[in-house]
């Protein structure tokens, strides 16, 4: 009953909800209590007040009003040090299980006070400390170890500010809609599988991408070293070169290849596979038991099969509910 | 150590700076050995040494509190406490490993200033306290904002203090004053530093090298002339042959005082004294506190003067003393002890068997005082077991102690019942605040005779030897020579006005800062328009001037977190667009600037520069890098003045 009382109460007060866009802390978000050394402090004061009245100390009482009333005023300072600062999610980069997710958040300050310690962090406190300056943005890296592979939530976090005095704790939670796709961990070391349309040597010639066929423009994912960077000086733009792929030396990554006991470490398997493929240069598809990328090559193909790998088995419920 | 070491430094010379005018009166080892253990502590921070270990600091500890009891026989009281308080924190610094440790030492220097106003709560001891507190504050900012830089730290924690400012003058008038203390003091909470109830050769004299401020005077009317400023303390009846006391009464009867010529009215504000007695003019009549007169004539009061005290009180100048004494008094005021100083005994023998009369005799001894090699001086030699027939007949250079004891003695001796009175004579008037000071080198002591028909009457043999103490104080008195105290020679011209100036600033600073009591805070109160002081009344304007106060900081400081200039920019070019759209040049939704300028420009050609211009500004503001400041007052100005 009671429990369930509080839970109530928090819910109300702290209104956990998943937000995208832009957060701008106002008071209504921020909340402030004082520290442990604030109520110590208190105390010294208590105790200060009681000799000034007791050994009819003027000037003692000037001090013991002068601190406690500095102390008070920290408060204001102290929410001040937060108050309408824009938080706003970035992108995290994908990382592979095992691996630290940086989940990327700007911070911007419009006021022209800067700010001081302020610090993020999440429910198991990790943690990352910054200022800003008036008028600027900063980029506020928050680096959440990767355990599994899939969509990786920041969860709740706390932005929070103990500055000037260190007397008042001034915090807001937010949680955004961000998350951070973690890939498999690649297993170790593996050869190749047989392509399909050679006998499994392991070994292939790249013949295939020696023939120039022309030039495309880019595209955001094209390996850079196919970027023509002649055509790039003669001010054409940023084209690609094409080369035709021959027939017949597409390697094919099937997950009931994968020599492995279970998905999990078949799934590892193939996240090396689709590394090494693409290190090697290779065409490269992905059999999935329901999802199957056509073979390619590049940065983006590697991406889109990790991505594939990362997700395979996860449930479209979670999926949604990643989504939202 | 993970502090920083500017850190370190930081708090050791907080600690050292609130330590430091402790110097003047803790013992020197403990002096000596705090500095030492800051020093230490500097010395293992620059060269990033390793603390010392927790059994060594608390040996060393222990040996220290083993030498406090040793040179205070107590661990409590103000003086030990404070000794022990400030070895605790030299201690301290030693094992400052983290921030709590560093918030402990910032919280306990915050109360060795305290402790320091035992000892001195001046000017310049509330503008130290100031100093100090900067240097605290600025060292706090350091622990939880390591990233400003020293010079903004310095200038938070000066706007910091600055702000508390007003918050701790509303809480200084209104926060309802109790009279202290809550609990039994120590002895040694109050310095004593005065009269006391005892008079021996010495003891006066002593009191005369101390500058220090016994009390001030107002006269509500012309003030009494200087050789009658006798200001009556301790009246002494027993004699033991060296001590004067005041003894035990005989008689319980009230004193009878006829009023022969001028009264005085007059305000005194007392320094603490730690002692029951008042001081009033020969002879109190009333007082504006509750107080009670003795059969003597002493005002005395119940509880010991242990605060600044102000009082109002009236005195007859001229006066008839209990004319009729009881007797049992009498024989009290002729009571020697036996078998000592039989020569000054056989001189009042003499006088009394060869002089007609009481009076007669009385001159008698204040003509041999003045006749005779007599001298008066601040140091006197020391005196046998038959002081007052050494005094007399021997060393013959004495004090007033000596000159009041002595010829108290002989008119005893002579049958004539005498007493002798402590207290102070004369006083310093200071113009610039009106008042008169009298300090502890004005302890003076005189004696009182009864005669007949005329009851007790004040004689001052002091008068007889050194006319000039009486009529100009000591200083006249002495020769240049004598140890006197340093303010009460004599200075240049410009030096004593200064320290006049000085004085009648201190005066004021009493009156308002340090003696702001219930009493005074009520008054103080009432005249500010306060219809009913009571503790409610109190408590409700103090919480509404403060949330007056809190609310218009509140308003400043959060006010220029709502600016935005970009916002600015945009508000100008939007004043623009409307000033243009009145004319008819609407600009279009998917109109950028620069197409909608020329299409204005075009339409008003006449204002074209004026369009392009403003247009050219608005973009470099609200697209272009790093804006100049001062741009966004050009563009302001120029929208300002673009009319069509």
């Amino acid at each position: 009953m009671l429990t369930a009382l509080r839970q109530q109460f928090r819910t109300w007060l702290f209104r956990p909800q998943i937000e995208s866009g832009t957060v701008t802390l106002n008071q209504r978000r921020i909340f402030i209590v004082p520290t442990r050394s604030g109520l110590g402090f208190a105390g010294v004061l208590v105790l200060m007040l009681l000799g000034d009245i007791n050994y009819n100390l003027s000037l003692g009482y000037v001090l013991t009003f002068l601190l406690g009333t500095t102390a008070v005023m920290t408060m204001l300072h102290t929410f001040r040090n937060m108050v309408r600062l824009e938080v706003r999610a970035g992108r995290a980069d994908a990382v592979f299980a095992g691996e630290t997710a940086q989940f990327v958040f700007h911070v911007h300050n419009a006021g022209a006070l800067p700010r001081y310690r302020l610090i993020l962090h999440d429910k198991n406190q990790r943690r990352v400390m910054f200022d800003i300056s008036a008028q600027q943005s900063v980029e506020v890296k928050l680096p959440l170890p990767a355990a599994r592979r899939g969509w990786q939530h920041a969860g709740r976090l706390t932005l929070y500010t103990e500055f000037p005095l260190g007397l008042f704790h001034a915090w807001s939670y937010f949680e955004f809609d961000t998350r951070c796709l973690v890939y498999p961990k690649p297993a170790t070391s593996l050869p190749l599988p047989a392509s399909s349309g050679q006998n499994g040597t392991g070994k292939f010639n790249v013949t295939g991408d020696e023939d120039f066929s022309g030039l495309r423009g880019y595209v955001a994912g094209d390996t850079p070293q196919r970027i023509a960077w002649k055509a790039l000086a003669r001010e054409q733009g940023l084209q690609v070169k094409q080369f035709n792929t021959q027939q017949g030396q597409i390697l094919w990554l099937d997950l009931y290849l994968a020599p492995a006991p279970d998905t999990e470490h078949r799934l590892a398997i193939l996240a090396r596979w689709v590394l090494d493929a693409e290190a090697a240069g290779l065409q490269y598809g992905l059999r999935l038991p329901c999802v199957e990328l056509p073979p390619d090559h590049g940065i983006a193909q590697r991406e889109e099969c990790l991505r594939a790998l990362a997700l395979f088995g996860m449930s479209d419920s979670t999926l949604a509910a990643a989504e939202t | 150590m993970n502090l920083p070491s500017t850190l370190i430094y930081g708090l050791l010379l907080c600690v050292l700076m609130v330590c430091a005018p402790h110097a003047a009166h803790l013992p020197s080892w403990v002096s000596v050995e705090s500095a030492a253990l800051l020093g230490w502590c500097a010395y293992l921070t620059r060269n990033k040494l390793a603390l010392p270990a927790r059994w060594l600091l608390g040996a060393l500890m222990l040996g220290d509190v083993i030498g406090i009891l040793a040179s205070f026989h107590t661990l409590f009281g103000r003086d030990a406490s404070t000794t022990l308080l400030i070895l605790l924190t030299a201690f301290k610094q030693l094992e400052v490993r983290n921030l709590r440790d560093a918030t402990m030492t910032i919280y306990l220097a915050c109360f060795i200033i305290v402790t320091n106003f035992f000892y001195t709560q001046t000017i310049a001891a509330a503008l130290y306290m100031l100093a100090t507190l900067l240097l605290i504050v600025t060292v706090w900012l350091h622990l939880h904002g390591d990233t400003l830089p020293l010079k903004a730290r310095l200038r938070l924690a000066a706007i910091m203090l600055m702000q508390a400012v007003p918050l701790m003058l509303v809480l200084f008038i209104l926060f309802p004053r109790v009279q202290g203390p809550l609990w039994g003091l120590p002895q040694d909470a109050y310095g004593s530093s005065g009269l006391s109830d005892t008079m021996s050769p010495g003891s006066l004299s002593k009191l005369s090298l101390s500058d220090a401020v016994a009390f001030r005077v107002t006269f509500n009317g012309e003030p009494p002339r200087h050789t009658q400023m006798y200001w009556r303390g301790p009246v002494l009846w027993k004699f033991d042959g060296k001590t004067w006391q005041a003894g035990r009464a005989t008689s319980a009867q009230a004193p009878q005082l006829d009023s022969l010529d001028s009264a005085s009215d007059y305000t005194v504000t007392l320094e603490p004294h730690n002692k029951t007695w008042l001081f009033t003019l020969d002879m109190p009549t009333s007082i504006s506190i509750p107080a009670q007169l003795t059969y003597d004539f002493q005002m005395v009061r119940t509880a010991p003067v242990n605060a600044r005290l102000r009082y109002n009180a009236h005195s007859q100048l001229g006066y008839r003393a209990n004319a009729d004494e009881d007797p049992r008094q009498l024989q009290r005021a002729l009571n020697l002890p036996p078998n000592l100083n039989p020569r000054a005994r056989q001189l009042a023998a003499e006088w009394r068997a060869r002089l007609p009369g009481d009076v007669a005799v009385v001159n008698a001894a204040l003509e041999h005082f003045r006749r005779e090699d007599f001298h008066y001086t601040l140091e006197p030699p020391a005196l046998g077991s038959n002081e007052v027939d050494d005094f007399l007949f021997g060393t013959r250079h004495g004090f007033c102690e000596h000159y009041a004891s002595s010829f108290v003695f002989l008119m005893r001796a002579a049958g004539i019942p005498a007493r002798v009175v402590t207290g102070y004579q004369g006083g310093e008037y200071n113009d610039l605040g009106g008042y008169y000071i009298v300090r502890q080198s004005d302890a003076h002591a005189w004696a009182e005779v009864w005669l007949k028909e005329r009851g007790w009457v004040r004689i001052d043999p002091t008068a007889a030897i050194a006319p000039a103490r009486v009529q100009s104080g000591l200083v006249a008195a002495m020769p240049d020579s004598a140890a006197l105290p340093f303010l009460a020679r004599m200075q240049s011209p410009l030096l004593l006005k200064l320290r006049f100036d000085l004085d009648a600033l201190a005066f004021q600073w009493n009156q308002w800062v340090l003696s702001y009591d219930p009493e005074r805070q009520f008054a103080l109160l009432t005249r500010l328009g306060m219809e009913s002081v009571s503790l409610q009344q109190m408590a409700l304007d103090m919480m509404l001037g403060l949330a007056l106060l809190v609310g218009l900081y509140t308003l400043f400081m959060l006010r220029r977190l709502q600016v935005r200039d970009s916002d600015a920019v945009q508000r100008l070019y939007l004043r623009f667009c409307r000033k243009l759209e009145k004319t008819g040049i609407a600009r279009a939704a998917h109109e950028g600037p620069r197409d909608f300028a020329m299409r204005a420009a075009q339409a008003q050609p006449q204002q074209a520069a004026a369009i392009t211009d403003i247009t050219a500004r608005y973009m470099a503001l609200r697209y272009g890098k790093a804006p100049d400041p001062m741009a966004l007052q050009v563009l302001r100005r120029m929208v300002a003045a673009f009319r069509l």
